[in-house]
């Protein structure tokens, strides 16, 4: 039976079962009270909606026009966002799990339970053996609060965040390059650039909105170069696809970089006043002639050669990239490989020139700045540095020598609990047997904890596991901050109170700090008092919130940080006049092109690469649920090209094994001819049996520490299934992941 | 109302906010009157949003027998009035476009009305309010055609039948007029040579999925 106790009762009481109309079903005469203008909670466009709000329910949205991001445009997953406001399977009470199954607890048993485990442990393993793994799905305020709960409230090293899986290499390379973590440009200038080069982003099904600005640069005559395996509806849409094998794009940007440099394309002025190391770059891409570029990639050389000169020659071009580059265990060199290309021809820091990182989860940038990571302290202040710790002790009033040192990534993190050293976990925003690699062994971490404790508004996947569960809130009913990924901190206001005896997280997380009595620390009476005194631990630091209120957010329609002083309107575009070095100077990084961790053989021949899908958010904990997501993508399936289905014999419509080192699942063949034939491809949102990460690679990049869901071995094998039963299924609305 | 239409089939990202959305404008009654189909997933991931084209001599307001289908002095064709309606389904079977569809539950036929309780009033209609890439547009022809590169065409030919819609394609074409059953602007785009395509041309099961549940002519 295991952890999970019995399946079926937590699946028959929890879900996800499939809801699809508004709190009193669908009315054409209702009395609207209020109208809260606030924004999506998926992705990181943070596009503007307006919540209709009648008798405390969240009824329906209406376009708010006025945000000037998206201008009343949504995703499907945005339209039907509400939908999970009054979702029957919303957690509306504690949870203690007695003999296999979850019994209703009161808040003040359930919180005592965890506060006695926590210190029962500690106690007798030492203060790292509870681990703290939050999310940046989580205004910035509670991502905040999770660190500073970790480190000041638990004493414990171990904090990591899911942004480990999403945009750390990212971070990374940004860090490397320029010296600070954010999108360069903000989206305004997408417009303005004659070319844009988009590696590695699937932005029609993961990022929907920002093609409003990509279409408005294709109205002034722009182009699009689209790096990508797959013919995505973005590579579909775009002039030049360079449809690369999984994980070669330093061959590829290197390549680029190459004739950039052979036909004098570079801008040596700009590289002269304002950057280092161009020597080495140089080196290394004379190296790497269209003709190498192309056996490595598989990428016909004259293509190359027709996107370098594309980019090399426009007099305004901006670079974007996302997971497809950054999920590797050359992750952060993909990212540099890029940059360089940035760099070399000088493209950044001006109008319709730069740069940006395609942020994944809606506060994806905003999770990444405070101190909820391994090795941050608030502000992108670094726990390995003398100064950094110092100053956030002072703000927080926590004697220096308690301040934990630096830990480690989620997946260590993971490794950590196999081997007993954390025999307890709190859990926040994530749905860790869904979007962590290898599922299997993440498993046998869940199953070898002391005590697994969740905070989420849904049952997950990963929750199923824990021995009390917290029912959290979600986003309309609370307020705060998220920062989008272009930098613009905005506001999520509160629609509704939260349902049943469900508590904002924030008074759950001082309420379990309290009853280990750390309560000096965790003295918040609302989301402002977190938001006041993250801008004091964050001034002085990169992403420098001081000058930032959330009347000024109000005002501004956003506040773009670094915002280092009260009448300081924000920064939109970094680098003008310098990067964030202390030279000032941004560092091209020599990079060499290795080949991912697993390389096809005889046993695995294929490239199992994953990805998203537009109708579902991440681990699907809140979109599986909703009816018409669903009936658009009921389950997950494996793209295969036609030659590669003709050579195994399987047909379109069949269900196959899929196989790699570490497990197989069965998934429906789709033949199409948008991928590689030498790559298969699996969209990962569901969980258990149909988990793509059954099948993909844990290892790590050394220095982001993300994993290589982008790329490992794996072969098809046939099952001899009849062709889909899918259908019938679907009509009746039964979500396949609960199909058992 | 002078304001329209655009329905650019090359910026369609399939994502179907448009038919999420179509639900949530008030009238509609949570049912969805917009439908998005794969060309030909085998292939391509190309997409293409379908509405009502609100045409000038509308032909399921001609075959209407009890007249319950109107048209407003804007030229926006209504859903069929509820107390005439007959069930009789003749406007389902008619429309060349394939757009009514009869709702079994409120015997009725209904039909995208381009959202006339917001269009009426300066709102935009919910599907162009939200698609993200501007592949349904709403505005008047001469703040929308400007800013696009592509070509509005509002003749539609199907064999002898000529139909004038009051909504208009955006196509990448020099053509005046779509011709469906003919040499149609779509036809041959999306064909690759015969002896490139190794499968027969038989529908994905993806293609197949979205005929069940979108083009069943009844809600």
């Amino acid at each position: 039976m295991g952890k999970v106790g019995n399946l079926e009762q937590i699946v028959a009481e929890f879900g996800p079962h499939l809801h699809d109309a508004p709190h009193g079903g669908w009315r054409a005469d209702r009395v609207i009270d209020k109208v809260v203008p606030t924004h999506c909670p998926y992705c990181a466009v943070q596009c503007g909606m307006n919540l209709l709000v009648e008798d405390n329910h969240v009824v329906g949205f209406e376009p708010r026009y006025d945000f000037p991001v998206n201008e009343g445009r949504l995703c499907p997953k945005g339209v039907t966002a509400y939908l999970q406001v009054h979702h029957p399977d919303r957690l509306l009470h504690p949870l203690i799990k007695r003999n296999g199954r979850f019994e209703r607890a009161t808040w003040d048993e359930a919180l005592s339970l965890v506060a006695a485990k926590f210190k029962e442990l500690q106690a007798a393993h030492g203060k790292d053996s509870i681990g703290v793994y939050s999310g940046s799905s989580l205004t910035t305020e509670k991502t905040y609060l999770m660190g500073k709960f970790a480190r000041a409230g638990l004493g414990t090293r171990y904090v990591d965040y899911n942004g480990r899986l999403c945009m750390v290499s990212a971070a990374a390379g940004n860090n490397k390059a320029f010296g600070i973590d954010r999108a360069a440009n903000p989206w305004d200038d997408i417009p303005l650039a004659e070319v844009l080069l988009i590696a590695g982003a699937n932005c029609a099904e993961t990022f929907p909105v920002l093609n409003k600005f990509l279409w408005q640069q294709r109205d002034n005559g722009g182009r699009w170069i689209i790096v990508d395996p797959r013919e995505t509806p973005t590579a579909r849409q775009g002039d030049l696809h360079l449809q690369l094998k999984p994980g070669t794009d330093v061959a590829l940007a290197n390549g680029m970089l190459h004739v950039i440099i052979e036909e004098g394309l570079t801008d040596e002025a700009f590289i002269a006043a304002r950057t280092n190391d161009w020597e080495e770059t140089r080196k290394v891409a004379a190296r790497y002639t269209p003709q190498i570029a192309s056996e490595i990639t598989g990428v016909a050389a004259e293509k190359i050669v027709e996107a370098a000169r594309l980019y090399g020659r426009a007099k305004t071009s901006m670079m974007m990239h996302a997971r497809g580059i950054e999920h590797h265990t050359n992750g952060v060199n993909n990212v540099l490989s890029y940059i360089n290309l940035v760099l070399a021809t000088g493209q950044i820091g001006r109008p319709g020139s730069g740069y940006g990182t395609i942020t994944g989860q809606g506060n994806g940038q905003g999770g990444r700045e405070h101190g909820q990571k391994a090795d941050q302290l608030p502000g992108q202040r670094s726990m390995l540095n003398p100064e950094h710790r110092k100053y956030v002790c002072g703000v927080w009033g926590l004697p220096e020598e308690e301040l934990p040192q630096a830990g480690v990534s989620v997946v260590e993190m993971f490794g950590k609990m196999r081997e007993g050293e954390i025999r307890g976990l709190l859990s926040i925003c994530n749905n860790v047997m869904v979007s962590l690699p290898d599922t299997n062994q993440v498993r046998r971490s869940l199953e070898g904890l002391d005590f697994y404790v969740c905070i989420d508004f849904f049952m997950s996947e990963g929750s199923r596991y824990a021995d009390v569960v917290l029912p959290g809130t979600t986003w309309s009913e609370d307020e705060g901050v998220t920062c989008n990924s272009e930098g613009r901190v905005v506001k999520i206001n509160k629609a509704n109170d939260p349902p049943g005896e469900a508590k904002e997280d924030w008074w759950i997380v001082q309420e379990i700090a309290r009853r280990m009595g750390r309560e000096k620390y965790f003295a918040f009476n609302s989301p402002r008092e977190i938001f006041d005194e993250l801008r004091v631990a964050s001034r002085g630091g990169n992403a420098d919130y001081y000058g930032i209120s959330y009347e000024k957010i109000e005002r501004q329609n956003g506040v773009f940080w670094p915002c280092p002083t009260e009448d300081h309107p924000g920064t939109p575009r970094l680098f003008e006049e310098r990067f964030y070095h202390p030279d000032g100077r941004a560092k091209f990084h020599a990079v060499e092109y290795k080949p991912p961790a697993e390389v096809p053989d005889e046993e695995y021949p294929l490239i199992l690469t994953s990805g998203r899908v537009v109708y579902q958010y991440l681990s699907g904990n809140q979109t599986r649920r909703i009816g018409f997501l669903v009936e658009q993508c009921p389950e997950p399936y494996v793209e295969i090209h036609p030659e590669t289905a003709m050579r195994l014999k399987v047909n379109d419509g069949e269900r196959v094994k899929v196989v790699s080192r570490r497990g197989e699942g069965i998934f429906p063949a789709l033949v199409v001819r948008t991928i590689r034939p030498d790559t298969i491809f699996i969209p990962y949102h569901w969980g258990e049996e149909l988990a793509a990460n059954q099948l993909t690679n844990p290892t790590l990049d050394p220095t982001s520490k993300i994993p290589e869901y982008k790329a490992c071995a794996a072969r098809i094998e046939k099952i001899h299934s009849r062709r889909l039963p899918i259908m019938g299924e679907r009509r009746k609305g039964v979500s396949r992941s609960e199909v058992r | 109302m002078e304001e329209t239409m655009f329905i650019d089939p090359q910026r369609c990202i399939g994502c179907r906010s448009c038919v999420a959305a179509c639900r949530e404008c008030g009238t509609h009654k949570g049912y969805s009157m917009i439908y998005v189909d794969y060309l030909d997933r085998a292939e391509t991931t190309a997409t293409m949003p379908t509405v009502c084209m609100h045409c000038t001599e509308p032909t399921c307001a001609l075959v209407c027998p009890a007249d319950a289908i109107k048209m407003s002095e804007e030229g926006i064709v209504m859903s069929a009035l509820k107390p005439r309606c007959l069930d009789c389904r003749n406007c389902v079977n008619a429309c060349p476009f394939g757009v009514p569809k009869y709702n079994t539950e409120m015997h009725l036929q209904m039909k995208c009305d381009m959202c006339y309780d917001r269009s009426s009033e300066g709102l935009m209609p919910m599907c162009a309010s939200v698609c993200p890439t501007g592949a349904i547009a709403f505005g008047k022809y001469e703040q929308i055609v400007p800013l696009r590169r592509t070509k509005p065409v509002n003749v539609h030919v199907f064999g002898n039948q000529h139909v004038e819609t009051k909504v208009y394609l955006m196509l990448p074409t020099d053509a005046d007029a779509v011709e469906v059953d003919g040499c149609g602007v779509f036809e041959g785009m999306l064909q690759r040579p015969a002896e490139e395509r190794q499968t027969p041309t038989v529908e994905s099961w993806i293609d197949t999925q979205v005929e069940h549940s979108d083009k069943s002519n009844e809600f």
